[in-house]
């Protein structure tokens, strides 16, 4: 835990420092907003493999992840970019082929798994989910539980009601913490301590930092601490809880940043092709991905006509009458 | 590999479908039209709305200008009484943040959900692989869970509106292979085995009102919790319907769905969705 310094790095310094093969990661954002996918490209631009990913609705940022096969173990509610992609294609892809292991939960459990850890208890109580397959079916095998601490022994489980009659609620569905290695977020502003203001929904963004050991925030902009703490209800995130500090404009690129850009639908269209085909995957990855140094480079080559189509109006937040077909 | 525009909703893997009937009886109307038009109509004045992605936003935004002005749209991601000025295209889409009455997060919407005062006045809007006569929904997979023969994107937030909210409405395609005896996997509560399952398994009142497809609309008998057949499409007969499902259903109570009238087509087409991003 750091108080009270500059955490400011560069994006690959951040992951090679926090990001490692086999470590517990998580990332925030949901669907086809505020994925940190500058931090996920590269992860993937390291080669980092063996990766146990968690996230609640995550789309874009998921599926890239588990495309270039960094990914083995995920825990995870959905997986899929809203009308460009139902269900994520290469996840599907690995699921259906086995290529990872998959455990599956509810959004509020996910959540509430992340509130847990951010709360430091081992776990907490819903009503969702009985009945259902979710708590039937384990995508983790015990053994494979026993052998990694940072799991607990059990999926989710059943308790009645230790008040009785209290609260009208017979029985309860008890969701085990999670407390991962590290967690990525894009935010729109944050100061070089690493306090943080989102702005729009804040998803569960706040409880996935809390319950990791480390934190990685990228952002838009920085700005000084003294900006934030003129209009301090609007942060969310303290920077004590805060490891790196990354300034990456278009951070969340393709996917949306309130109030600075849309998600790109021509981005999202090419790739849901290219994700279709294995070959044509291979191509997107290395001509994307690999072959671009950093992600400025990357937004050099979308080009500046397709970022300003994206510029988000300054009265609602996104890109009025952007083509979105 | 088709359009994925073209199918019933974008919400909760239905990507698989072929695609759709067309009802070549009336040129006036598709049958997306007429499906998220029913639907709207059965949003009540005052209803909190859950919706997910695609046809069930159109809905809640349909009723919101037609029938239904004081009801409230809400988003799993935290989203309260959004203006909706263009359709977002995802519930985490920026237009869903626009003009809203609160920004929340994740564990807000679901505890409004989850609570005893709000959640019963919430009526969700879902979509599923496949559904069975108690309107338990597959929305993970199809095939074994762990080779599956096709995965879908999994619960989301279905899950938990399923279990907790007063009333549910379910989009499906009608086809046999989505009317299916027994799921492959369970991933929403319906009204699970049959009367008083529901409460033997500890979940909340509430559970699936209707389930409104590309033929028809289905509700659930109040004393057995088994489909029926309460309405078909024009141009549609109950033995067509039968015909397209993988289990039996009581025909006897159905009538013919009214059409669309020219004022709902027209709020839909014009105010909804004007460049038919989600009706194709």
């Amino acid at each position: 835990m750091k108080i009270g310094q500059d955490k400011s790095v560069s994006l690959s310094a951040a992951v090679k420092k926090y990001v490692f093969s086999g470590c517990h990661l998580s990332i925030g954002g949901f669907t086809i907003n505020r994925n940190p996918m500058a931090a996920v490209y590269e992860i993937i631009r390291q080669k980092i493999d063996d990766i146990h990913l968690y996230a609640h609705s995550n789309g874009q940022g998921v599926d890239e992840l588990i495309g270039a096969g960094c990914v083995s173990r995920l825990e995870i509610a959905y997986a899929g970019s809203g009308r460009f992609a139902p269900t994520c294609i290469r996840f599907k892809k690995a699921v259906q082929s086995g290529a990872i292991a998959i455990e599956d939960y509810s959004n509020y459990q996910m959540t509430l798994r992340f509130m847990a850890g951010a709360m430091g208890v081992p776990f907490l109580p819903t009503r969702s989910s009985l009945g259902t397959d979710i708590i039937e079916k384990w995508g983790f095998s015990k053994q494979m539980r026993a052998n990694d601490s940072r799991l607990p022994n059990e999926k989710l489980m059943i308790m009645d009601n230790p008040f009785g009659s209290w609260g009208n609620a017979p029985k309860l569905v008890l969701v085990p913490a999670i407390n991962c290695d590290v967690t990525i977020l894009h935010v729109q502003k944050a100061d070089r301590e690493g306090t943080v203001r989102m702005e729009g929904l804040t998803f569960s963004d706040i409880e996935q930092a809390k319950c990791a050991k480390h934190v990685i925030v990228t952002c838009e902009e920085i700005v000084t601490s003294d900006v934030l703490k003129a209009n301090p209800d609007q942060n969310q995130i303290p920077s004590f809880c805060v490891d790196a500090v990354v300034h990456i404009p278009y951070g969340a690129y393709p996917t949306a940043c309130y109030r600075y850009y849309d998600y790109d639908p021509a981005y999202l269209n090419a790739y849901r092709k290219n994700a279709e085909n294995d070959m044509r995957y291979s191509t997107y990855l290395e001509e994307f991905i690999y072959d671009v140094t950093d992600h400025q480079a990357l937004l050099n080559k979308i080009g500046t006509e397709q970022l300003n189509a994206i510029a988000a109006d300054p009265r609602t937040g996104y890109a009025v009458g952007l083509d979105r077909r | 590999m088709h359009d994925k525009r073209d199918q019933v909703t974008g919400n909760r893997g239905q990507e698989e479908t072929l695609p759709p009937v067309t009802c070549n009886l009336s040129p006036h109307y598709t049958l997306k039209e007429l499906m998220t038009i029913v639907a709207a109509r059965e949003i009540k004045d005052g209803d909190i709305v859950f919706c997910g992605t695609g046809i069930s936003m159109l809905a809640a935004m349909a009723a919101k200008n037609i029938n239904a002005p004081n009801s409230v749209i809400f988003f799993e991601t935290g989203a309260i009484d959004s203006l909706l000025e263009e359709v977002p295209l995802a519930v985490a889409d920026s237009r869903v943040m626009y003009w809203t009455s609160v920004n929340g997060n994740l564990a807000d919407a679901f505890a409004t959900m989850q609570n005893r005062i709000s959640g019963p006045h919430v009526v969700g809007i879902m979509g599923a692989a496949q559904i069975d006569k108690f309107g338990n929904l597959n929305s993970t997979v199809v095939g074994d869970y762990f080779r599956p023969r096709v995965r879908f994107s999994g619960s989301g937030g279905a899950c938990d509106v399923a279990s907790f909210v007063g009333r549910t409405i379910t989009f499906m395609q009608h086809e046999k292979r989505k009317f299916v005896p027994k799921l492959d996997y369970i991933t929403s509560p319906g009204w699970l085995d049959g009367p008083d399952a529901r409460r033997k398994a500890g979940l909340p009142d509430g559970g699936p009102e209707s389930v409104i497809t590309n033929m028809a609309t289905m509700g659930f008998d109040s004393i057995t919790r088994e489909m029926y057949l309460s309405g078909y499409f024009p141009g549609f007969t109950p033995q067509q319907i039968q015909d397209n499902m993988g289990f039996e259903i009581d025909t006897s109570r159905a009538v013919e769905v009214a059409p669309p009238t020219e004022f709902e087509l027209k709020i839909l087409r014009e105010k909804c969705d004007p460049h038919r991003l989600i009706l194709g």
